[in-house]
């Protein structure tokens, strides 16, 4: 059957099973940062984020998401820039073996959407689904509450930096990240 | 320590981060490969059996299968999993297909198919015929006179006496503890009983295996041992190390669970017998029961002390079980002993264990490596001690702990399976640990709040009346333990590394190390980058590749810090002295003159002549047509032990028996700590798979050897909302063994939660619980317990 859907801002038409899983059908397309942990819906490795909310692909059929918006880890940075949630997982050591991390920073991307300005307690609640064996969640809760901040500092002054940076965009092709 | 640094000691962000937070592909399974085939193990529904007819007709008929193994297509060649330098101190008792079964999930058959669904149906297509045999699920039951055999196989080696299901014996005694025990005015021996605890890798093992062009086995795996694998896989397939290349990309966490050679094998069959590339993944069903696990222990511990507290005889006993197969049997044991009684000084130390096979899940290498077990017994007893004489739990530890200058000697008997070297304590840093955790958790003041009128009978009873509400549910105690572990296997770890300059000024280092998601190749870079006096994005790492990085034996025993950065130290250094002598004939100055600094070489006098480390790299390669390029490999003879003091406060509701952890402070001497960002999170990490050892976590058995919690929901592991309040506080010191004074810490912070949770529960309920993990029903039951032998209270 045709799966018509949106991943990462971009349309896209696949030829799927009907019994076909969302985890299955994003990996078997590309899309690796979509971890299989558990495939039964409790470690949270393979959340992706369906019309904005976290979802485990692992229990959704692909054919669920017909017409749908999906996010992936792959469609959080943006234009080359890493998302303020990244940056936070890297600057206050949140990532161990990062096979969690796409799954957590979705989740928390969730939270701050509806929550700009979480409690530790909503940030746990919020993780709560993504099983993490390597940090003890102390770094990963301190990066979301980071990033919380960054978000609502950027929301401030987000009109006139949109316009600067899309002068940037010429060479973009060209250029690669410095990843320190 | 840091200040004398500039990248060593620095919170550098992971060299590997930036594709982990994009969820680039990194890991073993994020690769697209054409005609790949799905394998898939039959696992087997008996605890203990023999194959007595086995059919794979209909299987092979299948359309889209294309192997079906079964022992008897197969090389028999008998080999530990254990991911161990050769030769293993591991028993050889374990064969890629057999036609015994000794545990439920042991392998029957493997097969490769076009699809997963293919696969699982050719599964239940292959007839099998099984004579069952008794098996042995308890531990106790295995020394049993009569017991079934469980291997009676003849070609098996190193176990210690098969015919009584004894894979491994140990005893090793200093000085005399009878006469010790004699001269002791308290004596307090206990049993205590721990659990199967499984690692629980958010990442099943995964392996995949192709042919390349040249007919080399390549083994892209998730692994903590590349070096070994390639070793133990040539030899169970039967094909030269040559015709084997390992690749170990990201790892999605190991914890010594990957310290195995576990799929490698059977993966790299099918992809012969098939000619295809194929991919072996654990479900996670399947990661429980048909992986590896910790060893269920039964320890009984008598500790002898004179009234003043000092320790005069410490013995303990051991039963412990293996499971079916003896990976890790004897070294984990051995940890037991060398790595917990010796913290404590005393002339007399005696350490003996059993350990026995059963027809259970495989344990093996899980971090902590036996000392969490011995911690819990060991920590728990040294509280009942102080307790029972009055004293401060805190001052007994500081009274007998190790110290700086001491030399341990049971760890020179106690070696990797065979004699081991002596260990020197040349940085300690345990004091402090315990005065800094003291004050961060407020010991002083909260254990005389939570001081419990109920243990009014010891000795020092009645000092101070109970702050704690009387008649409240809610409980509350503080405790705290004590641990040490070691930083790589003394004589036997190893490591090589290799430093190669580019035309841009960039080095590429390669590493056999093997990065589980640890941070190993951002520390390794660090310590490269500082000895070259370069900044960390000039440092392109590769690590585990068994044909592009030289040998290491892999990440485990808290060795890759010391052991390949020392390995990475020495490289950088000789490559930092051909960089100088280069650097001395393009400026004209003397090699004494000039230091490598900010990514370039300068002089150290004031005349201020400098080259940047690219055009020196320019002058290197197109004037004096040379690669700067350097190897160096590095081991110890000694394993410097970092040190731990962990305390928690605790809060327990006497209606539900819920043990509500509100506080774990973890204070650890770590040496010099490289990127102490990273360090805090290996502990963190460590205390939490620490605290579920303590709470929740068991891998039950049922009556037929089935494990019947096999998945997340019902094997309890720590989430985000269950956690306490962490603190970590790291206690550096210098250790001269180490690259920029380093030692270890990824392990020893998951030692001693459970007995600092289970000595704080004693000062909040009044009640020692000695048996892991502690469920709010033992919680119950031991209240109920001791309301009814004490009924004048309440």
């Amino acid at each position: 059957m045709q799966l018509q859907l949106k991943i990462n801002g971009e349309r896209k038409q696949w030829t799927i099973a009907p019994g076909d899983l969302l985890l299955d059908v994003l990996r078997r397309e590309g899309y690796f940062g979509v971890k299989r942990g558990c495939e039964t819906g409790e470690c949270g490795a393979c959340t992706v984020l369906v019309n904005g909310k976290p979802i485990n692909s692992c229990l959704m059929f692909a054919a669920q998401t017909e017409g749908c918006d999906v996010l992936t880890i792959e469609g959080v940075e943006q234009d080359g820039k890493l998302d303020p949630l990244q940056e936070a997982f890297l600057e206050h050591g949140a990532v161990q073996c990062g096979y969690c991390t796409p799954g957590m920073i979705l989740s928390a991307k969730a939270l701050l959407a509806e929550y700009p300005d979480p409690t530790e307690a909503q940030v746990r609640e919020a993780l709560a689904g993504n099983f993490c064996r390597c940090t003890g969640y102390l770094k990963p809760v301190e990066a979301v509450l980071a990033a919380a901040r960054v978000y609502r500092e950027n929301g401030r002054k987000t009109k006139n930096e949109n316009r600067k940076s899309q002068n940037n965009h010429r060479f973009s092709i060209f250029q690669f990240r410095s990843r320190h | 320590m840091s200040t004398k640094h500039s990248i060593v000691g620095k919170n550098l962000q992971k060299v590997d981060g930036f594709k982990l937070v994009t969820g680039r592909p990194a890991f073993t399974e994020d690769i697209h490969i054409p005609g790949l085939l799905y394998g898939k193990i039959l696992p087997s529904p008996h605890a203990h059996a023999r194959i007595k007819r086995i059919d794979t007709r209909k299987a092979k008929a299948l359309p889209g299968v294309h192997a079906v193994l079964t022992y008897k297509d197969v090389p028999r060649v008998p080999h530990t999993t254990a991911g161990q330098s050769w030769p293993e101190p591991s028993p050889y008792d374990t064969y890629l297909l057999d036609s015994k079964l000794r545990f439920v999930g042991d392998r029957v058959a493997a097969v490769a198919a076009e699809s997963r669904a293919i696969a699982e149906e050719a599964l239940r297509l292959i007839e099998v015929d099984y004579e069952v045999l008794p098996a042995i699920l308890e531990i106790e039951q295995a020394l049993v006179e009569g017991a079934p055999v469980i291997h009676d196989e003849p070609d098996s080696k190193g176990i210690h006496d098969a015919q009584h299901n004894l894979a491994g014996y140990i005893l090793k005694e200093i000085g005399d503890v009878e006469e010790g025990f004699r001269e002791s005015d308290l004596a307090i021996e206990r049993e205590f009983r721990t659990q199967r605890q499984q690692h629980c890798p958010l990442e099943p093992h995964i392996t995949i295996s192709w042919l390349d062009s040249d007919d080399r086995l390549v083994i892209r795996t998730s692994t903590q041992v590349p070096y070994h694998t390639r070793r133990q896989v040539a030899m169970i397939l039967q094909i030269p190390v040559q015709r084997v290349h390992v690749v170990k990309p990201r790892i999605g966490g190991g914890f010594g669970g990957k310290q195995e050679m576990l799929l490698e094998d059977i993966c790299g069959a099918l992809a012969l017998a098939s000619r295809r590339p194929v991919k072996i993944e654990y479900t996670r069903e399947e990661e429980f029961y048909m992986a590896r696990s910790r060893h269920p222990q039964i320890l009984n511990i008598k500790i002898g002390v004179k009234r003043d507290g000092t320790l005069m005889a410490n013995k303990m006993t051991v039963l412990a079980t293996t499971g079916a197969y003896g990976s890790h049997a004897n070294t984990v044991q051995g940890n037991t002993g060398s790595k917990v009684l010796p913290i404590y000084r005393t002339a007399n130390m005696r350490f003996e264990c059993h350990v026995v096979y059963t027809n259970t899940p495989v344990a093996g290498a899980f971090r902590g490596y036996g000392c969490p077990q011995g911690y819990f017994a060991q920590e728990s007893v040294m509280d009942e001690i102080a307790y029972t004489l009055g004293m401060d739990p805190v001052e007994l530890r500081k009274k007998n702990m190790i110290r700086l200058g001491d030399i341990d000697e049971l760890s020179a008997q106690l070696g990797e399976g065979r004699k081991g070297l002596p260990r020197h304590i040349r940085s300690c840093g345990l004091p402090e640990c315990l005065e800094r955790g003291a004050a961060a958790i407020d010991w002083v003041n909260k254990r005389q709040e939570y001081s419990v009128a109920s243990i009014s009978d010891r000795r020092s009873g009645g000092q101070r009346p109970p702050l704690q509400a009387p008649n409240s549910h809610l409980r509350r105690g503080v405790g705290v333990a004590c641990s040490m572990q070691g930083s790589g296997i003394a004589g036997v770890d190893w490591a090589a590394a290799l430093l190669k300059l580019n035309e841009d000024g960039s080095f590429n280092l390669q590493v056999g190390a093997a990065d589980l998601g640890t941070g190993a190749d951002t520390v390794l870079a660090q310590i490269a980058a500082e000895t070259l006096g370069v900044t960390l994005d000039k440092m392109i790492v590769c690590s585990g590749d068994t044909d592009f990085t030289p040998f290491d034996v892999g990440a485990y025993a808290s060795s890759t810090t010391i052991i390949s950065g020392g390995a990475v130290k020495k490289a950088a250094e000789k490559v930092r002295d051909h960089l100088l002598r280069l650097a001395s004939k393009m400026l004209d100055v003397p090699v004494d003159n000039l230091v490598c600094r900010d990514n370039q070489v300068v002089t150290k006098c004031e005349c201020e002549k400098s080259v940047s480390m690219e055009d020196l790299a320019h002058y290197a390669m197109y004037k004096e047509k040379v690669q700067v390029m350097e190897n160096a490999s590095h081991w110890n003879t000694d394993s410097p032990p970092p040190f731990c003091a962990q305390f928690a406060e605790v809060e327990v509701d006497t209606e539900t028996g819920h043990i509500r952890v509100i506080h774990l402070v973890t204070a650890v001497d770590l040496g010099v700590a490289i990127n102490p960002m990273q360090a805090e999170g290996q502990s963190e990490g460590a205390s939490a798979q620490g605290l579920g050892y303590e709470l929740t976590e068991e891998l039950v058995l049922d009556g037929s050897g089935r494990a019947i919690n096999a998945s997340f929901l019902d094997y309890k592991m720590l989430g985000a909302k269950d956690m306490p309040k962490l603190t970590t506080i790291l206690v550096e010191t210098d250790e001269p063994l180490g690259p920029y004074g380093a030692k270890s810490i990824s392990e020893i912070p998951i030692n001693a939660p459970a007995p600092a949770v289970a000595n704080a529960v004693f000062q909040a309920i009044g009640v020692r619980f000695r048996k892991l993990p502690i469920r709010p029903e033992d919680v119950l039951r031991a209240l109920r317990e001791k309301e009814l032998s004490s009924p004048q209270r309440r």
